[in-house]
Order: structure tokens, then sequence, then C-alpha cells
């Protein structure tokens, strides 16, 4: 039935709405063929309804019509058309209020049916349309089915072809390595021909040539000789001696001397160059204790019972570097010892340079929660406030310099008006020029402030770097102490492990550890001479430092002095060593006379201290 | 630097052989022998051989000059200091394809034809020695440094021997067989202490024996293809380079005899460091008449701050003596001859090497390759030559299919430094004997020199063109024997204080 609405026409669907309508109620009696024959040949006959009822019903056949629809609509549930009977015999009248009633019930269920075809046409084109579409849709994924089918079958084939391809390589190539092989057969046998047939050929020719010296040489050549005015004294001046055992002898020693000798050469080549290689290596672990032996200090302070091992042990390998002679025994121990602990030196570098990148990077990603932060957002701030009030007013003085040139302009424009406003203009410019002026003023300060201020943020950066890099070093130094002791700990019980048995490495130990912690000592004092220096740099007047140091020195004309006291002000040192020369060149006629040193070097001093600190 | 050149015009010779102390040029025209001051071309002597001379050669001691006449199977020597002495050795039937004087300078090794045996015939006494199966090959004969000992390859029963002698009476020192198939070469080492042998070109194999005959060591590079070329000890025997027909040069060391490194020689250079030198097409033209005068500084460059002037040299005099040689010449090479008797002038020449010759080219640079042609034999291919210089820090090398580029490698760093690259073969090279300093020459009327501070070009003056065959240093390093199909000339590098300075500038520019 779908099917056969969506082929219906629009000029066709007002028809076709009567045919269902007549359809549908034809359906509700399905049961009377006739009627529905009549139907069906009464459509073409005449499309009047009316004349198609009046068929149906004449003055004849009223009894029969409604005796009929009477029966039609109880078989459909309807009430009766006639009334109750209250006789059997009586004969049943037609009850006009029941066939209105059941004339209206059938209208409206008239209505409600074509309502709800109405419903169900609209669905039915709803879904035919869906249907279209779906319809259309699986057209076309047909279509992508196909082409798809095919680019798949196109694959497969150049798959299968270049499997082929590749097959027919893996053969070529099969039998190239084949060939190759045949080849390189060929040329060894080939080679084994040739060499046979040369020592065929040589040995042929051997002979010959052997026929050929017996006969060339064995008979009596009158040739072969040599004509000399008279015999040269030999090169060497000496006389040619015998052959001999003894010279055989003698050729042999003189060879093996040669060679020895060679040998010789080579060895203290060698010896030298090992030398070398093993002062670069006491260079190197020298510098590796120096470099880690001050972070050592502190946990040796912190924690001394468990460190004592630690610091047993680096004391220990100081006390085999003093000991100079060990480096030149190159016997085994020595040297195993020698790179065990170089090995072992350089893993803690390593991890303590590992550990020091981690920090570092740490440092970098960590540093921006500080105080300093703040403060320099702080600066920020102020710098951008200044900079918008900067604006703000260069944005005043533009507005005004506007006016002033519009004024001016318009004053230009018009003789009159500025006739007129000339007395007034006279004034006012006199007061706009003061204004201008101030302004001036004003801006310069601004400028001055910002200036000062862009300078103190960079100040304030520089010292928080300096800061950062203090307190990253400071933080380095914990991480490694605690580091470096984990590890050495570990260690360390192996080493001594190894070396309890031989009582000889405790004595140099024993020995150096009063040595060895001066060393310790100084790096840690260094840091507050240099911090000093450097804030006595800044401050410090050089050239009247010159002349001051000068001054005293020609006091007191005292060499030693100036060896001494440069020491305090390195920075100074190159200019005043400069002048130490000179000095010391003019006044060694005065030093003669009284080089009371002691004292003399007291005062200078003092004087060149009070120089430094101002 | 000035190049003053010293010319023998009209001069033909066969070889000019130099000497090691008083480099004494001594030339050969024909069957008579010449020989001249090496710093005026003066003659000194002359003397007339019984043949045409095909060889000649200076006694160690520079004191006899050893003529040899193979096609007569004779050997004539004279002595420098009395010319009236004279030796004459006849090697007879058995004929007379090498000779050579022993270090000592009293002893002259002949080979015979055939290669029958070696003659070792004495100038001091009677005695004769005879040294049989010699092996014919590329180097079969090798004294030491020293010239103590002499070792000697040898051929018997299709083995290969090698023979150590001792120069002083010609014993026996140690005989052993090498393990090779065919040895082409041997070599001591400059220490000599070391002698290197080493295999034909069918297989790479280079065995290292100690002079007492124990084999130290064996290398071997590749198989299957053509082996070693050439082979070279560094003046200090610390280095052993091995050229061989793959293109490489590979660098042995004195401890564990193992392979240091390997030098390829690529067509194209792509490194930026490495300084290309390029001869360019186009050389300025040496007019006499424009030399007259001092060239103009921007011509010149910073090469010209050296004396620029041509001067006329007539002191030596070999106008006479060159006229009647000539006129003695057998074959016929009458051009030369009628020029040679039209003006028989030797003249000097001093000017400054042309600076805008070479010209440091860009990298990448591709140089010009040969296609080796694989049907013949002894191809054009794998490395020719091969110089360490006397200081042991460079290494000159020579690529037979890059025939036109001289390889300089920095043996310090062991890396290539420089490459030359000229428009003609290369046809010789040789180190400066007290410096680094490298002469080439490619068959044209150039010398090339390379110092590391950079490259310079001269042209060897004179009307018609001379073709450099061959260079030959003085062994002070001061001069340069070139030498030409028929004529030689004397190249004098003066060294006014200026050879750094002037070399220095240059090597700026580069």
């Amino acid at each position: 039935m779908g099917d056969w609405m969506t082929v219906t026409d629009p000029g066709l669907s007002s028809e076709s709405k009567y045919i269902s309508q007549y359809t549908s109620e034809t359906k509700m009696s399905p049961s009377s063929l006739y009627s529905q024959q009549v139907l069906c040949s009464s459509i073409p006959l005449s499309k009047n309804v009316h004349s198609f009822f009046s068929a149906f019903c004449t003055e004849e056949n009223i009894e029969q019509s409604i005796s009929y629809l009477d029966q039609e609509l109880t078989t459909f549930g309807f009430p009766s058309l006639y009334e109750e009977s209250k006789g059997k015999e009586t004969k049943r009248e037609l009850n006009i209020v029941a066939v209105l009633n059941c004339m209206n019930e059938l209208l409206v269920l008239q209505r409600k049916n074509l309502l709800a075809q109405e419903n169900v046409e609209t669905q039915n084109l709803k879904l035919g349309s869906d249907m279209d579409h779906l319809q259309n849709c699986y057209a076309k994924l047909k279509e992508q089915l196909e082409t798809s089918r095919r680019e798949m079958i196109g694959l497969q084939e150049r798959d299968r072809q270049l499997q082929c391809k590749n097959r027919n390589l893996h053969q070529l190539l099969k039998n190239e390595k084949d060939e190759v092989q045949k080849l390189q057969n060929i040329i060894a046998s080939r080679a084994t021909q040739y060499n046979h047939d040369m020592k065929r050929k040589e040995r042929e020719y051997n002979k010959l040539k052997e026929r050929l010296h017996q006969l060339v040489m064995n008979k009596k050549d009158k040739k072969i000789a040599m004509e000399v005015l008279n015999y040269v004294g030999r090169a060497d001046g000496k006389r040619g001696s015998w052959r001999t055992g003894k010279t055989e002898a003698r050729n042999e020693d003189e060879m093996y001397k040669i060679l020895l000798n060679d040998y010789e050469y080579r060895q203290k080549q060698i010896l030298m160059e090992n030398a070398e290689l093993k002062k670069v290596l006491q260079q190197m672990k020298k510098e590796m204790i120096s470099l880690l032996s001050p972070q050592k200090q502190k946990p040796r302070e912190r924690a001394d019972d468990s460190t004592g091992t630690v610091i047993s042990d680096i004391e220990e390998d100081a006390g085999e570097l003093s000991r100079e002679s060990t480096w030149d025994l190159s016997c085994e121990t020595v040297r195993e010892q020698l790179t065990n602990s170089i090995r072992k030196q350089w893993r803690i570098l390593k991890s303590h340079v590992e550990k020091l990148d981690n920090q570092v990077s740490k440092v970098h990603l960590e540093g921006f929660n500080d105080e300093d932060v703040i403060s320099r957002q702080d600066h920020e701030q102020e710098t951008e406030k200044l900079e918008l009030e900067i604006q703000q007013c260069k944005e005043m003085i533009k507005t005004q310099q506007q006016l002033l040139q519009q004024q001016l302009a318009t004053a230009g424009d018009d003789d009159t008006t500025s006739l007129l406003r000339d007395c007034y203009l006279l004034e006012e410019k006199e007061r706009l020029k003061e204004e201008w002026s101030l302004f001036k003023e004003q801006k310069k300060n601004f400028e001055k402030e910002r200036r000062s201020f862009t300078e103190a943020a960079i100040r304030l950066g520089l010292e928080r770097k300096a800061f950062e890099e203090e307190r990253a070093s400071w933080l380095k130094q914990q991480f490694l102490n605690m580091t470096t002791f984990d590890h050495q700990n570990s260690e360390n019980v192996k080493l001594f492990s190894a070396f309890s048995g031989s009582s000889d490495w405790d004595n140099p130990t024993v020995h150096s550890r009063p040595r060895q912690k001066k060393p310790h000592g100084a790096p840690s004092g260094s840091p507050v001479c240099t911090s000093k220096l450097t804030k006595s740099l800044p401050a410090s007047p050089s050239t009247s430092d010159f002349c001051q140091t000068r001054s005293c020195v020609s006091e007191y004309s005292s060499i030693s002095v100036l060896n001494t006291a440069p020491e305090e002000s390195k920075p100074n040192q190159v200019g005043r060593e400069c002048t130490n020369q000179k000095w010391s060149v003019a006044s060694r006629p005065d030093s003669q006379e009284g080089c009371c040193s002691g004292c003399s070097s007291t005062h200078a001093d003092a004087h060149i201290e009070k120089d430094d600190l101002p | 630097m000035s190049f003053l050149f010293s010319h023998h015009r009209s001069m033909s010779i066969y070889e000019a052989s130099l000497h090691l102390q008083n480099f004494k040029p001594a030339s050969c025209v024909q069957y008579r022998l010449v020989v001249r001051d090496a710093n005026t071309l003066q003659i000194c002597q002359l003397y007339t051989c019984l043949d045409q001379i095909q060889h000649i050669e200076w006694s160690a001691d520079s004191l006899f000059i050893l003529c040899a006449l193979y096609k007569r199977g004779l050997v004539q020597v004279w002595s420098l200091e009395q010319p009236e002495w004279h030796c004459k050795i006849d090697e007879g039937s058995a004929g007379l394809v090498a000779s050579c004087w022993s270090p000592d300078g009293r002893h002259i090794l002949n080979t015979t034809e055939f290669h029958l045996r070696i003659t070792v015939w004495s100038l001091c006494t009677k005695s004769v020695s005879y040294i049989k199966y010699p092996k014919a090959c590329q180097q079969g004969i090798t004294f030491t440094r020293d010239g103590r000992y002499l070792a000697l390859a040898e051929r018997r029963d299709c083995k290969d021997y090698v023979s150590i002698l001792v120069c002083s009476d010609w014993q026996l020192l140690r005989h052993f067989d090498t393990d090779t198939q065919d040895l082409a070469g041997i070599e001591w080492a400059p220490n000599g202490c070391v002698l290197a042998a080493w295999d034909s070109c069918l297989e790479y194999k280079i065995l290292l024996y100690s002079l007492d005959g124990r084999l130290l060591s064996t290398f071997c590079a590749y198989e299957w293809s053509l082996g070693i070329k050439s082979v070279a000890w560094s003046p200090s025997s610390q280095f052993l380079a091995v050229g061989s027909y793959d293109g490489k040069v590979r660098i042995l060391n004195h401890v564990t005899w193992k392979m240091i490194t390997e030098f390829g020689h690529p067509a194209t250079i792509n490194n930026p460091k490495i300084v290309v030198y390029k001869e360019a097409e186009k050389s300025p033209p040496l007019v006499l008449g424009r030399l007259a005068f001092p060239p103009p500084r921007a011509a010149a460059g910073p090469l010209s701050s050296t004396e620029s002037e041509w001067r006329q040299r007539s002191h030596w005099d070999g106008h006479q003596a060159l006229q009647c040689r000539l006129a003695r010449r057998s074959s016929g090479n009458t051009a030369s001859q009628g020029r040679a008797q039209g003006q028989a002038l030797c003249a000097a020449a001093k000017f400054p090497p042309s600076p805008v010759f070479h010209e440091v080219a860009s990298v990448p640079v591709s140089l010009q390759t040969l296609k080796p042609a694989a049907d013949r034999a002894n191809p054009r291919i794998g490395i020719g030559a091969l110089a360490f210089s006397p200081d042991n820090c460079f290494l000159a090398t020579r690529s037979d299919s890059v025939p036109t580029a001289v390889w300089i490698w920095d043996i310090q760093k062991l890396r290539l430094l420089a490459v030359l690259e000229q428009l003609s073969a290369v046809r010789c090279f040789q180190w400066d004997p007290r410096q680094a300093r490298l002469a080439i020459c490619t068959g044209g009327g150039k010398v090339y020199l390379w110092s590391p501070a950079g490259c310079v070009s001269v042209q060897v003056p004179g009307e018609g063109d001379f073709q450099v065959l061959s260079v030959c240093w003085h062994p002070s390093g001061d001069s340069l024997a070139l030498l030409s199909k028929d004529h030689f000339c004397l190249c004098f590098l003066e060294t006014e204080q200026g050879v750094g300075t002037a070399f220095g500038q240059r090597g700026d520019h580069t």
C-alpha cells in the first residue's frame, strides 16, 4: 500500500482521498460483497455520491435496506435501529433516535478515521522519504563498497606483483651470489693454476739460468775483469780483514748491539712518556683530592664518628701522594692501587657533577618562589606605575602642545581675531612658556626617577643572582657532602678491609694528618678574603692608593715591605709592582743607610690597610 | 724568497745526479761526463767514457763517480780528486743491467743480465764477491741508513728469501725465507732495525722483520684485490705508510705494527678546513722586457717585496765545451743543436715567484679523476707515490686515479691538510731535506713549492719551454735541480730572511 501511495501524483490525491474514504468505509462492512462490487463499479460510472446512495435505497426497498443496515450495524456493535419489540408478533419499528445516534457515532468514527488516516499518511510519507534517503545511502555505500573492493583488488594485485618482483629479485640476488661464488672459485682456481704455471716456468727458468751460469761463468772468461790504475784506500782508513769465524761472531755481536741500542732507546722513550703520563695522573689526582676534600669537611664536623673512615682514606691518599717514591715504583700493586683510587675518585667526581647538574636544574625550576622574586615583582609594578605616569604626562604634554598649536593656527588664520586677541596672546604666551618649562622640568624629573628605578632594579637583580648562586653552591655542597659521604663510606669499608693487613700504610697516614689539615683550612678561609676584596674593590681609590703606598715606601725606603704589603690588595698588585720596581731602583742608595725592616714593614702594613678600608 | 735559476740551456743530459756532500751536479752527454760546481755551474771535471753513459752515480763520500754503460756491460769509475785515476769493470758476456755503489763508496755492486748474480767489486782490494740468486723485483736491494747492512731479496726454488749481509766484509748475517707469494720489495727503516718486505700487487701483504731475522708482524688490509703499490718509512722510523691499489694510505705504528689510521683519497673534498690550491688556468706571462723593471706592487702581490730583477750572468763559461759536445752528438736533434750553436749561453734569472698562480678553491671541490681501464695490466689507480717530510710532520701522496693532485696529510693530527690540484699530471715530488717544503713538477714549465704556510709556483725562465720532468733537492735545501729531457737547470731558493715572511704572508691570504 505504501508503494501505491508514493506513486500517486498530487492531481489524483483528492480523488484518492475519496476513494480511500470509501474503501475505508466499505471496509467497515466487508461482508457485503455486493456493495463493494457496486462501489467499484460505481466509481467510474458516476462521481456523484448522492446518486450512489440513492441507488442503494429506493422507495421499494426501504424496509430491506433498513433491516440490512440494522443487521450490519448490530454486527458492528451498534444498538439496533429498531425499537425494542414489546411483543413478538408486533412489527418492529424504526427507532429514529437510535438511527440518529448511530449516524452521529458513525460520523464521529468517520472523522476519527479520517484523522488517523491522515496521520498514517503523513507518517507514511515521512517513512517513504526516510526510506528514500536510506536507499540513497545504501546505494552510495554500495558504490563505496564496490570501489573499495576494486581498490583492494588493485592493491592485492600490486602486492602480488611486488611479491613476484621481490621473489625475482631474490632469485637474481641468489644467482648473483652464486655467480660471485663461482667467480671466486674461478679466481681461486686460476690463481692456483697461475701459481702452478709460474712455478713450472720459474723452475724452467731457473734451470736455464743455472745452465747459463755454468756456460758463462764457469769457463774462464777473460773479459770479466777490473782494470784499476791503483787500488784506493778504504773509506775508514783501515785495512780489510780476513774472513774468519771471529769476524762472524763480531758481526753478530754488532748486530745485537745495534738491536739492543734501538730497544734501549725505545724503552727510554717509553719510560719518558710513562713518566709524563704519571705526572699528569698525579696532577689529576691531586686536583681531584683538592676538589673533593673541602666538601668532605662539613660532614666530618657534623658526624665525626661515622666519617672517620672517609677522612682517613683521603688522608691516606694524600699520604700516598706525598711519597713520591711510590710513583717511581711501577710494580703491579702500586699500579693497581693507583688505578683503583683514581677510578674511585673519578666515580665520586662524576656522581658529584651529576648531582650538581640535577641541583642546578632544580634550582632553576624552583627558584621563582622566593622572597626576592616578590620584591622584584614589586619593582616591576613600581616601574610599571612610573611608566604609566610618564605616559600620562606625555599625553598631557601632547594635548597641550596640540592645543597650543591649534591656538596658534587659528591665530595665524584670522588676522582680525589675532589682532583682537593680541593682548591676551602675549600674556598667554608667557604663561604657556612658563608652563612649558615647568612641564619640561617635570618630565626630566620623571625621567631621572625612572632611570634610577631601573638602575635599582638591575642592581637588585644582580644581587639576587649572586644570592641565588651562593644558595645553589651552598645547596650543592650540602648535597654533595651527603652523597659523597655515603659513597665514600661504603667504599671505604671495603678498602679498609683490603688494607687492614698491611700495617705499612697506617704510618704515613698518621704522619700526614696534621699536614693535611692545613690545606683543608685554607680554602675555607679564602672565600672570606675574596669577599672582602670584592667589597673593597669598588670603594678603593686606586690612584690615591698608589700615591700613598709610594709615599710610605719612600719614607721608610724598604723593599721588603713592598714585597709583603701588596698581598693585601691584589687588584692593584700589578700596578704596584711596577711602581715597586721603579722605587726599588730609585731607593736603593737610601736603603743602605737604614733598613730597619721590621718596624717599617709594620708601618707600611698599617698604612695600606687603612687605604684599603676607607 | 726569490728563485735564482741557473740555466743550462742547450745541453743535453741523461741524468743529473746531485750529490750528498758537495752537491756537484754531474751530467752526462752521450759518453762525456761533466761535473760542475753547484753554485756557479762551472765545470770542475770532464771525463770521457768508452760508450754512451746510461747511468751515473756518486759514491757516498763524493770522491768517485760511477758511469754504467749497460750496452757494453761496462762500468767506469772516475775520481774527482785524481782526474788521472780510472777504473774499468767489465762484466763480459754475463752482461749488466744494474750498477750501484755500496754505502762505503769503495765497492760496486753489479747485477748481471737475467739476475744471475750480483758481483761486488772492491776498489781497495782485488777481492770480488758474488751473490747468487738475486731476485728481479721492484726494489730488491736496500742498504741501511748507516751503511752497515745490506738486505737483498732472493728467489730460490720458487720461494722468496731475504739475505742480510754485513757491508764491511760482505758476510752473510742472516738468511730467512719470507712468507710471500712473490716478493716485490724490501726497505729498511731509517733506524736500520726493521725491514719491511711486501708482496707483489696481487696480494696485500706486508711483513716486518727485525734485523736478526725475526718476523715482527704481518699486516694484511684486505684480500682478493690488487694490493700494495708504494711504501714509505717516516724519517723517525715511527710510521710506515703503505699505499695500495684501493686508493688508500694506511699508516702502521712501530710499537704494535698495527694500523693507526687510513687515509682515503676521495675525489670530492667537502671539509672546509682542508685548503685546496688549484692551479689557475692563466698565469702572468713572463716577458723579459717587462721584468726588466720591478713589477708593479699590485701585480706582484706580497711576494714582490723581494728583489725582482733579471740579470744575465756569464761568469761561467760552458760555451766551447758545449759546442764540441753537441757536435759529437750521434742522434739527430738538429733543432736543439742549431739553437745551441747559435746561442750557447747560460743565463741566470732571478725573479719572484708568480703570486697569482694558485688560487684557493672553496669547498666542496671535485678533483679530476681518471677512469682506469680495468682490462689493462698496471691500471692507473692506487697510491703511486708517497713521501714523508723530513720533520715527520707531513706526508705527501699522489693517487694515480687523480693524477693532477698532490695530497698533503698532517701526521700530527692524522688528517688531510691540503690538496694541490695542478693543471697537468704530477710527475714527481720531493721534500726539501731540511724542512717541510715540497717541490712538485708536472712536466710543464713550472716548479711548484708547498710549505705549511702556503703555495707558490715558479715559471722556469727561458725562451723555449723547459719541461720539468723531475726535481732534485740540494742536500742543504738551498737549491733545486730541475731536469727536463735534455736540459737541466738549477733553481736557487734565496732565503733573504724573507722566506718566513713571504710564505707567512701567503699563508695569511690563504
